[in-house]
């Protein structure tokens, strides 16, 4: 198994009445509601977790891209890499990802993964989204139905920029460059893939054709993910692909104490700001006309669009995402077997452990990080011993990478 | 006022990345040929404006693609695409020199053709146009609103019209909403090609070219796009008329319709500037 820590990095000091002032998280989030001198203390102490946990032995820590998000602050998740790639020695980076439809031209891509790939000696896991639609199409102003075929065309440039050792002429509807040349190239050959997908039989098959990682990330937990992978899994045993369970993975809310009475009351107030603060997106924005498939749209239409759903403000209870399995949460031995049978139903070889929640504070933090990787990770490590010397889906690091100066007096450690 | 029966059919028509598309067209009346083009929301069922608009013309109203089952939505990407076709469904009909009327978006397609092709195009009405942008107006947000908002946005009475916009179907109603969602994400991906996320695809600095005899239609109560555009729409089309509609939202046509086509009249009839006060039936 594979675990990468990964901080959403959320701002926490989101009002108390915040969904009764705001419409949304997300999108028309007053920046007012930002103090950039908070802000400088909070993103040290969120990377301040994520290099924590790879002195615990996680395969990797994680982020991600999000733009005018209350939950997320990380606009460019290659600045947080690039902080992570100097200060952290052998930890996978999993930027998960940059939306590459939003970058123009997309070569850019090519170039800062290719840079974070040489600086972190050859640790990168490259993740291209399509990007959600508040992101892609309302933040930064993607028409929705082109999304995806510039998507598409973004992808193509990127991975021939890193093939070819020539310049080159794209030609694309999109961009175009009579001299694309990627300065500098990566490491890793071929830096593993993963693919955020929420569902389309596109996406399936996307990852099928290029032997990408199929990833899953969602916050309602592994109960309601079972319908979606199964089908993911369907469509690899159809294409004829092996079985690895490397080929997907699963983001999961993760808390662990002493016992599962301790969870509850050290976590239940940050779970609780999470999903009922961060989580409330005016469903305007979630889904622009013409994002989404036809096809995707017909088997998943939301119906929160109604006056009466929109007026709706009653708060998820602890109980109810527990016992849903939108959040892991207990001693450890409770959060293995929850975190087995999530494993093996799900058939993941990757898990996203988002174990910083809403407004945790960092000690908090820290003390369940270690118990997950102390206590949990330890017992999960081998549920797929056919597949343990599958090193397709993962990095390879150069053995003997340079190390930063200031290293050697044990920043970092 | 009594329309004349309109009746659908489907034809080929031409396009790009050498693909033939069936598009289906709206048609009915007797008169001078007349080619509307519908707004983002498509026609309406057994829409009331065609059926006026046949009581003096041969009505020709195709459905773009990606309104009901018109074919070709991922051939057309942007204004100049979506303008050429206009153009291939105008000849695959056979029409000469017909009335050209636009309603938002299609009013934005009607400028484009008529700038792009002045020689073409004699007589044109826009009927609220979309395809300018004022920053002291910015135009409302039709992609972010959710469907039980619209009919507040488009129409002044919302509650004697609201209902056309859901052929009787309740927005309210989960069920309903399913079908309507995945209609809605058809119309408006299509017409995001042309308004998403600003409603400006440089029509504008075209506009001069018009030479088209050429009336702007505006509800005075117009919530979607402020009725201020018809006045820059009057000041970049050469020897533009305006004629302004009282108690009547972005939805004119369907809420003012005998005014809306006074208007129309005057152009195609007339000459520009009528006063659709004067020129409206009594009802």
């Amino acid at each position: 198994m594979k675990f990468t820590w990964f901080n959403l990095m959320p701002w926490p000091y989101l009002p108390d009445d915040f969904r009764r002032q705001h419409r949304s998280v997300w999108v028309d989030i007053p920046s007012s509601l930002y103090d950039p001198v908070k802000g400088h203390a909070l993103y040290n102490t969120y990377l301040d977790e994520l290099e924590y946990a790879e002195t615990l032995g996680f395969d990797g820590i994680g982020v991600n891209e999000h733009h005018a998000n209350g939950y997320g602050l990380m606009p460019s998740p290659n600045i947080m890499a690039a902080t992570l790639a100097r200060r952290t020695s052998d930890a996978a980076l999993v930027v998960l990802g940059n939306s590459i439809a939003l970058y123009n031209p997309p070569i850019r891509v090519a170039e800062e993964f290719a840079m974070l790939d040489v600086i972190s000696g050859g640790r990168l896991v490259a993740g291209f989204p399509v990007g959600t639609s508040m992101d892609t199409n309302y933040c930064y102003g993607q028409i929705p139905a082109l999304t995806r075929e510039k998507y598409q065309e973004a992808h193509d440039l990127i991975l021939r920029c890193w093939a070819e050792d020539e310049p080159f002429a794209f030609n694309g509807r999109y961009t175009q460059l009579r001299y694309a040349n990627c300065w500098p190239k990566p490491i890793q050959k071929n830096p593993p893939i993963f693919i955020p997908g929420g569902g389309s039989l596109e996406t399936y098959d996307f990852c099928l054709d290029y032997d990408y990682v199929y990833c899953y990330l969602s916050f309602s937990g592994y109960k309601r993910a079972k319908q979606l992978m199964d089908g993911y899994w369907q469509r690899v045993a159809e294409r004829g692909k092996d079985l690895s369970p490397y080929r997907a993975g699963f983001a999961q809310t993760i808390v662990v104490a002493e016992s599962d009475a301790e969870a509850e009351r050290e976590y239940r107030s940050h779970i609780d700001y999470f999903y009922n603060r961060c989580l409330h997106v005016y469903p305007g924005f979630a889904d622009a006309p013409g994002y989404r498939t036809i096809k995707t749209l017909k088997a998943n239409v939301t119906t929160q669009m109604t006056r009466q759903a929109l007026g709706d403000v009653s708060a998820m209870s602890w109980k109810q995402l527990v016992d849903d399995g939108y959040v892991i949460a207990g001693s450890p031995d409770t959060v293995v077997e929850k975190m087995h049978e999530l494993i093996t139903s799900l058939r993941v070889g990757n898990i996203f452990c988002l174990i910083h929640v809403g407004d945790m504070p960092q000690e908090k933090c820290n003390r369940s990080t270690k118990l997950f990787a102390e206590e949990v990770m330890p017992r999960l490590r081998n549920v797929w011993p056919e597949y343990a010397d599958d090193d397709r889906f993962w990095i390879h690091p150069l053995t003997a990478p340079a190390r930063p100066a200031r290293a050697a007096n044990g920043v970092g450690a | 006022m009594s329309g004349a029966r309109i009746e659908q059919r489907v034809i080929e028509v031409a396009g790009p990345d050498d693909v033939r598309f069936r598009i289906r067209v709206h048609q009915g009346g007797n008169g001078p040929d007349l080619l509307f083009l519908h707004g983002a929301g498509g026609l309406l069922q057994d829409d009331p404006f065609l059926a006026a608009l046949a009581s003096h013309y041969r009505v020709h109203a195709p459905l773009l693609p990606g309104y009901g089952d018109s074919e070709g939505a991922e051939h057309l990407r942007d204004m100049l695409d979506v303008t050429l076709h206009a153009f291939d469904v105008w000849q695959a009909l056979g029409l000469e020199q017909p009335l050209v009327v636009g309603h938002s978006m299609g009013g934005m397609i009607a400028a484009e053709m008529a700038a792009i092709a002045p020689d073409a195009i004699d007589r044109l009405v826009l009927i609220c146009p979309a395809g300018l942008w004022l920053d002291s107006h910015p135009v409302a947000d039709i992609f972010a609103a959710l469907p039980f908002q619209l009919p507040e946005l488009l129409f002044h009475d919302p509650a004697r019209h609201g209902a056309l916009l859901s052929a009787g179907g309740d927005l309210n109603d989960p069920e309903y909403l399913t079908d309507f969602l995945v209609g809605n994400a058809r119309r408006l991906g299509m017409a995001g090609k042309l308004l998403f996320p600003i409603p400006d695809r440089g029509l504008g600095r075209r506009l001069y070219r018009i030479r088209a005899r050429t009336s702007v239609v505006w509800g005075d109560a117009d919530r979607l796009i402020d009725p201020v555009y018809a006045d820059e729409f009057v000041r970049r089309i050469p020897g533009a008329g305006v004629v302004r509609v009282p108690a009547a939202g972005h939805m004119v046509p369907y809420e003012q319709p005998a005014q809306v086509l006074a208007a129309i009249n005057g152009v195609g009839v007339n000459g520009v500037g009528v006063d659709a006060h004067a020129a409206a039936q009594p009802r």
